[in-house]
């Protein structure tokens, strides 16, 4: 069988740690000055931040083996702090390496077929998917393979190495949006017409200073017509995006300026040049993935144990109401594994949490673990016969918070605490609320809090039922609110609120909001259906309700 | 309109570790602010910067970043250097429930 993952070829990764090696080398020994070394170390995903470098490695469509996982425990353990920052990209993060020992971090991943590349700069970046992929009872088909096929084009790819600006990817074959397909630069939705397979392609999605849906510019492709058809869509992008303002140059504003059905026409005119170049190879390949990607046969198993667990121990039934998802075998269940303790950082493991749920994944998991787009794990094959002993064992080792889809759930940035970029904090205010409301929010039920510290948005704040966006205002602090935000399948930019609070502010107007929730929801309504009902007057109402508390900016 | 000159000092980060790195009046490199060189004058400020910048084998970046001048040395004056001296607020073994 196709290892799924065997792309890039170990001599071509084995090749790129060298090259790298080389250009740290003559960067410590002054050969090369930091504007010639920049580029070279942002193509192997090597930023500088604020107190540190950063060291960013692409997990494929958030799919980790266990032997995957154990190396990056390894890895954060032998060479940075002993834990490692997963993020709203399906990717893992390591705070503070050291500049020489980055080319061995970068062979140690490559030993299990993971790297660095294209984690920045202007290429196609790592090729995100439902995290609940080939496991979801809702799934109409494994986005993976398609996720893998389009990874293999994009990286090292010769015509994108150097595009106007990031491309970013998203794949589901869900109904279920779990992977914020209409916030991408270009998204794939697996879809059914009339008994035949295809895709809905979205282009021109994207969150920053200029928040944008993303369109359908084909509501249904056929299969064979994927790769050139992104070439496409990527060739049209090439050529007409914005590179003399770096704001103007995603595909969105391209889309918006150009106006979809001109942009539309383009594609479809390259298209016809581009399609018959390719003559089967890519659906060769296509076709072994989908054998590589084969739902796992997982044995019939009795699902007795775990009911008398949920009667048995309350601990474990509101862990198994709130962090389980439906599973396509009846007898199993999606393990959902929160990474957002009560006053943890969002998102963060240490190595020694990380080798565990490496284990877990090998004794109960079918070998799989999954990194969502809200920074958690998930082992997502678990029988329900063995969930009280993953509990138990999750349980001890701080992994077992019952909060997933809760208040607590929050996406937050890493922000001023670690992003060079960021004009305020992010993980000490997701910290303060998540406290909080840690004794009711199982009352208030699912709700999505999401946290920038700038506007560029990596914590999806313009998604959030509440979003909060930190700035600098005159040297302090301040932090915007907004309401309404989806992040599923009908994505939805939330708006703004009004004026900012501050950093102590900020954890009482949260509060304010959710008691007003509280107040004004009907029977069986989400925040989301009751703000939709009442508009947003009532909650700006409740969230300004402290009158001369605020800053007028 | 060139911007307003304000009083501060010469900070980088170290090439091998990133970490952040103050320029002394010595001309040395240390790891805290309160060591670095109180700059008042627009034109010291721009040979010290000078210095920086032709160390490139030692600090990345280097910048004239505005502060407070106090009794134990140069203070942040804004909140963006008191993180970059303090490191982050939230030490992320809590997430673990290491104290």
């Amino acid at each position: 069988m196709l290892d799924a993952q065997s792309n890039p070829t170990r001599t071509y990764l084995d090749r790129r740690v060298e090259e790298f090696r080389a250009q740290v080398q003559r960067r410590i020994d002054g050969s090369l000055t930091e504007d010639e070394f920049r580029p070279l170390r942002l193509m192997n995903g090597l930023y500088l931040q604020l107190h540190a470098y950063m060291l960013r490695v692409a997990i494929p469509y958030g799919t980790l083996n266990a032997d995957q996982l154990d190396v990056l425990a390894e890895i954060s353990e032998r060479w940075d702090r002993g834990y490692g920052h997963f993020t709203t990209r399906q990717n893992i993060q390591y705070n503070w390496p050291k500049l020489p020992d980055v080319p061995d971090m970068l062979a140690r991943l490559a030993d299990v077929n993971l790297h660095a590349i294209q984690t920045s700069g202007n290429t196609i970046r790592n090729v995100t998917a439902d995290p609940l992929a080939g496991a979801h009872a809702d799934e109409l088909m494994d986005p993976r393979p398609v996720a893998e096929l389009i990874r293999i084009w994009s990286t090292d790819h010769p015509e994108y190495q150097f595009l106007g600006r990031k491309f970013k990817i998203a794949v589901t074959g869900s109904p279920n949006d779990r992977a914020v397909t209409k916030a991408h630069d270009l998204a794939v939705r697996i879809v059914e017409r009339d008994g035949e397979v295809g895709y809905q392609i979205i282009v021109g999605g994207g969150l920053g200073r200029t928040p944008v849906v993303g369109k359908v510019i084909r509501d249904f492709l056929p299969q064979a017509d994927l790769l050139p058809y992104l070439e496409a869509v990527l060739s049209v992008y090439n050529l007409a995006g914005r590179r003399d303002n770096k704001y103007k140059a995603r595909i969105k504003i391209t889309v918006n300026e150009m106006g979809l059905e001109e942009f539309s026409a383009l594609v479809d005119e390259a298209f016809a040049r581009i399609r018959p170049e390719f003559k089967g190879a890519d659906q060769d390949l296509l076709a072994e993935l989908q054998v590589a990607f084969e739902p796992p046969a997982l044995p019939a198993r009795d699902t007795d144990a775990y009911e008398a667990a949920r009667a048995a121990d309350p601990v474990f039934r509101s862990w198994s109401d709130i962090n389980l998802r439906p599973h396509f075998q009846d007898d199993h269940a999606i393990a959902m594994i929160s990474l957002k303790p009560h006053g943890g950082v969002p998102g963060d493991a240490s190595a020694d949490q990380m080798r565990l749920v490496a284990a877990l994944a090998r004794k109960f998991g079918n070998n799989e673990i999954r990194v969502t787009q809200e920074q958690n794990l998930v082992l997502p094959h678990v029988a329900k016969a063995d969930l009280p002993a993953l509990h138990a064992e999750l349980k001890a080792a701080g992994l077992a918070t019952a909060n997933v889809g809760l208040a607590s759930d929050i996406i937050a940035c890493p922000g001023m605490d670690y992003c060079a970029l960021a004009t305020a904090r992010s993980i000490p205010i997701a910290q303060q609320i998540a406290e909080r409301l840690e004794e009711y929010e199982v009352e208030v039920g699912e709700m999505a809090i999401k946290i920038s510290g700038c506007i560029n948005a990596c914590g999806h704040h313009h998604l959030g039922d509440i979003g909060i966006l930190g700035l600098d205002r005159a040297g302090v602090e301040n932090y915007q609110i907004t309401l309404g935000g989806d992040a599923g399948a009908d994505l939805k930019i939330g708006d703004k609120t009004g004026p900012g609070f501050g950093y102590d502010e900020v954890t009482d107007a949260i509060e304010r909001l959710i008691l007003a929730y509280l107040d004004l929801r009907a029977e069986g309504e989400r925040f989301r259906d009751t703000i939709a009902r009442t508009g947003a007057e009532p909650f700006k109402a409740a969230l300004y309700e402290v009158e001369g508390n605020r800053d007028a900016a | 309109m060139a911007k307003r000159f304000q009083p501060g000092i010469v900070s980088a980060n170290d090439l091998l570790s990133g970490a952040v790195i103050y320029l002394a009046a010595d001309g040395k490199w240390v790891s805290t602010m309160s060591g670095a060189e109180f700059i008042t004058d627009e034109e010291r400020a721009a040979e010290r910067l000078s210095l920086a910048e032709s160390q490139p084998e030692i600090a990345v970046g280097p910048y004239l970043a505005p502060a407070d001048n106090s009794d134990n040395g140069p203070v942040p004056n804004h909140f963006r250097e008191s993180f970059r001296a303090a490191g982050p607020s939230a030490p992320a073994r809590k997430s673990w429930g290491i104290a």
